[in-house]
């Protein structure tokens, strides 16, 4: 796949390739890549069944991968724990969010890495410090940081879970499906805080079925398909129709698999 | 955030609507509205019922003797309900928290009557009774992920089983030790009743002011200072108006024994009331058993070691359960094999739930305990003055526990169709 990324923009922070991963005799990974950097959105896109879900588990470490190279700021490192990727700055926002309903807003961005002063607390160092995250991606949609989570709506979720993926200094964010479940309102702040977060410096991997979203947000575009990287390419040389043929056959013209390799994949 | 509508997400001004009186009441009604009802129920129901049998029996319920027996009998529900909190913010339930406190009973009053141990050595081996008990089921619940249900019920039965061996089969076992008689039977000089009061009401007031200074440092929204001396006087004049009743002389003979002042219970309840209430609200440790009570695959993910959250709050439980059983030998001046059987744990889970825990985990506080064991205390001990029958106490309590557990049931309904 490598000889299809079309993104230059210098040394990528994340740079993934021959990643190989099989559950029994599945082999659910074929050889895959993938490139992400910082300040730039990169989606990642592929039917269902595609690999998708594999791959983000390999890279954040709940799965080790078989073999490949796995590479981040340019250092070739290990990544089999998420205590591991979380250490490099990795942090996913999966699609279910894992927010307590119950806790505040503060209180689920902090949630396993409170701030103490002693044996107590320290809650207005958190909230201060959620508060300057909030603002630092212009989040204006929350009421009080002190709200419970139960009241606030799909888009306010989301944002929370984003917010507090970026509260650690993480350097790479990995978002899956942020807006699947969204109204086109809250999807489109939602886009507009994904598009943020690649402002202001993070590398950002979005998965995504929504072309438009993709179109509208990434940068740079990598279509798995049967459990290949059919290609990677920059989102600004690229159309709806090509990724869909990504996506749906694993070749669009001369992107893509080779023919060969297309056509096995489906045998 | 396009919208522009919302506030600003850091209010730099800190006037807010919540901020002032009418602001704060406006905020607490739609709390109300959405269907978080918290202790409101309990509140309510203490007042109706203590005018209710304020009326039926003038003479022998409303006396200030009877208000003292009162407080000590409600004492080890209150207890035992405060352990099961920490059960019941996990979404668990402890069955066996009766007879743990039965068992913790019979450790102590086994050891001192029957082998002349020390007071402090029978409390210490009585509260390690309870640590192993509490350990031991929560490692079930949490390694082997067997129901709760299942693995107190087991134990509800087999402690059953230990007391009747410990205490043997129609025994009782009398205690006559002056130190832990005195915990259920004792009360605090007038005097000391006024410093206590002071000491409470002189303590809140000076963490709602320290919050409030280290927030405003903070420059974070604060609440106004009519609001936090709405609180402050409000309990001020509920302590103040506690310590004079109970600094009335209340002995049938005064001549022979004075009989004045606060019950020992209360300041023990009170110390328990602090710790516990700052271990849950103000630690790592109790920010994680919400955490885990709301969504214990979120904690996981957080790095929250769940297991042992599961197991330290079990142990939690079945410890204060322990200690109940104390109160209920210092209470009974002894122990028997029914000592925490019958209705303690049903009254003990009513306790929690009528004070507003749910059930469904996530949700709760340790004053729910004292707010809802002092209802409960005054339903079991208003009903007799009124009725014989236990027949009809028994139906009465049990449809007082079916409607907090409905009350609780459809706040969360609510809650969950308004969102709050």
């Amino acid at each position: 796949m490598t000889e299809n990324t079309q993104n230059a923009g210098g040394e990528p922070i994340l740079s993934l390739r021959g990643i190989n991963k099989s559950f029994g005799a599945v082999h659910v990974l074929k050889d895959v890549g993938l490139d992400a950097w910082a300040g730039k959105v990169t989606a990642l896109v592929g039917d269902n069944g595609a690999g998708k879900s594999t791959f983000v588990k390999g890279i954040a470490g709940i799965y080790a991968f078989d073999s490949g190279e796995y590479r981040f700021e340019g250092k070739t490192v290990t990544v089999n724990h998420p205590k591991q990727s979380a250490a490099l700055g990795i942090e996913v926002v999966y699609q279910d969010l894992a927010l307590c309903d119950n806790l505040d807003v503060v209180q689920n961005m902090f949630l396993g890495r409170e701030m103490r002063s002693g044996l107590t607390l320290n809650e207005t160092a958190m909230e201060r410090r959620a508060q300057e995250t909030l603002a630092g991606l212009s989040v204006r949609t929350l009421k009080s940081v002190r709200q419970k989570v139960s009241s606030l709506s799909g888009g306010q979720r989301q944002t929370v879970a984003i917010a507090k993926s970026v509260l650690w200094n993480s350097k790479l964010v990995i978002l899956d499906e942020p807006t699947a479940a969204l109204g086109v309102a809250q999807t489109e702040q939602v886009l507009q805080l994904v598009r943020r977060l690649a402002d202001n410096g993070l590398a950002v991997i979005l998965i995504s079925h929504n072309m438009n979203d993709v179109l509208r947000v990434a940068d740079s575009v990598c279509a798995l398909y049967l459990g290949r990287t059919a290609a990677q390419i920059d989102a600004r040389s690229t159309s709806t129709t090509q990724i869909v043929e990504l996506i749906t056959s694993g070749r669009s013209g001369d992107l893509g698999l080779p023919p060969a390799l297309a056509q096995e994949a489906v045998a | 955030m396009t919208t522009g509508t919302a506030a600003p997400s850091r209010p730099s001004a800190p006037r807010r609507p919540e901020d002032s009186i009418g602001g704060t009441v406006q905020a607490y009604v739609d709390k109300l509205r959405g269907g978080d009802v918290g202790s409101l129920p309990a509140i309510l129901g203490f007042i109706a019922l203590v005018i209710f049998f304020s009326a039926m029996r003038p003479d022998s319920f409303a006396s200030t003797r009877n208000a003292a027996n009162l407080l000590n009998q409600a004492a080890p529900v209150i207890f035992i309900a405060m352990g099961l909190i920490f059960v019941l913010l996990l979404g668990e339930i402890d069955l066996a928290a009766g007879f743990t406190s039965g068992v913790g009973a019979a450790v102590l009053v086994v050891l001192m009557t029957n082998h002349g141990v020390a007071w402090p050595v029978a409390v210490i081996a009585c509260v390690a009774t309870g640590l192993v008990i509490g350990s031991v089921m929560g490692a079930l619940v949490a390694q082997l992920n067997i129901p709760s249900f299942v693995v107190t019920l087991a134990f509800f039965l087999a402690l059953q089983g230990v007391l009747l061996l410990v205490v043997g089969e129609g025994g009782t076992i009398s205690l006559t030790n002056e130190t832990i008689l005195a915990i259920m039977n004792k009360n605090l000089s007038p005097a000391l009743g006024w410093v206590l009061t002071v000491l409470v009401v002189g303590g809140y007031a000076a963490i709602a002011v320290l919050g409030s200074i280290s927030r405003r440092k903070a420059d974070l929204p604060v609440t106004s200072t009519s609001v936090t001396a709405a609180k402050v006087g409000a309990l001020a004049v509920i302590m103040v108006a506690v310590t004079i009743l109970f600094n009335q002389e209340r002995a049938v003979n005064p001549a022979i024994k004075s009989l004045k002042g606060l019950p020992l219970i209360v300041p023990v309840t009170l110390v328990f009331l602090l710790v516990l209430t700052f271990l849950l609200g103000r630690t790592a440790f109790g920010r994680h058993v919400y955490a885990v009570g709301g969504n214990a695959e979120a904690a996981r993910r957080a790095g929250i070691n769940v297991p042992m959250i599961k197991i330290v709050c079990f142990a939690i439980g079945s410890v204060l359960a322990a200690f109940g059983g104390v109160l209920f030998a210092s209470y009974n001046n002894g122990v028997s094999p029914t000592t925490g059987g019958s209705s303690t744990l049903l009254y003990a889970v009513g306790a929690a739930v009528i004070g507003g825990t749910s059930l469904f985990g996530g949700k709760g506080r340790i004053i729910d305990a004292i707010l809802g064991g002092l209802v409960v205390a005054v339903i079991q001990n208003g009903l007799p003055l009124i009725t014989q029958k236990s027949g009809i106490q028994f139906i009465v309590t049990g449809a007082v526990l079916l409607l907090a557990a409905s009350v609780d049931a459809l706040s969360r309904r609510r809650s969950a169709a308004t969102g709050r």
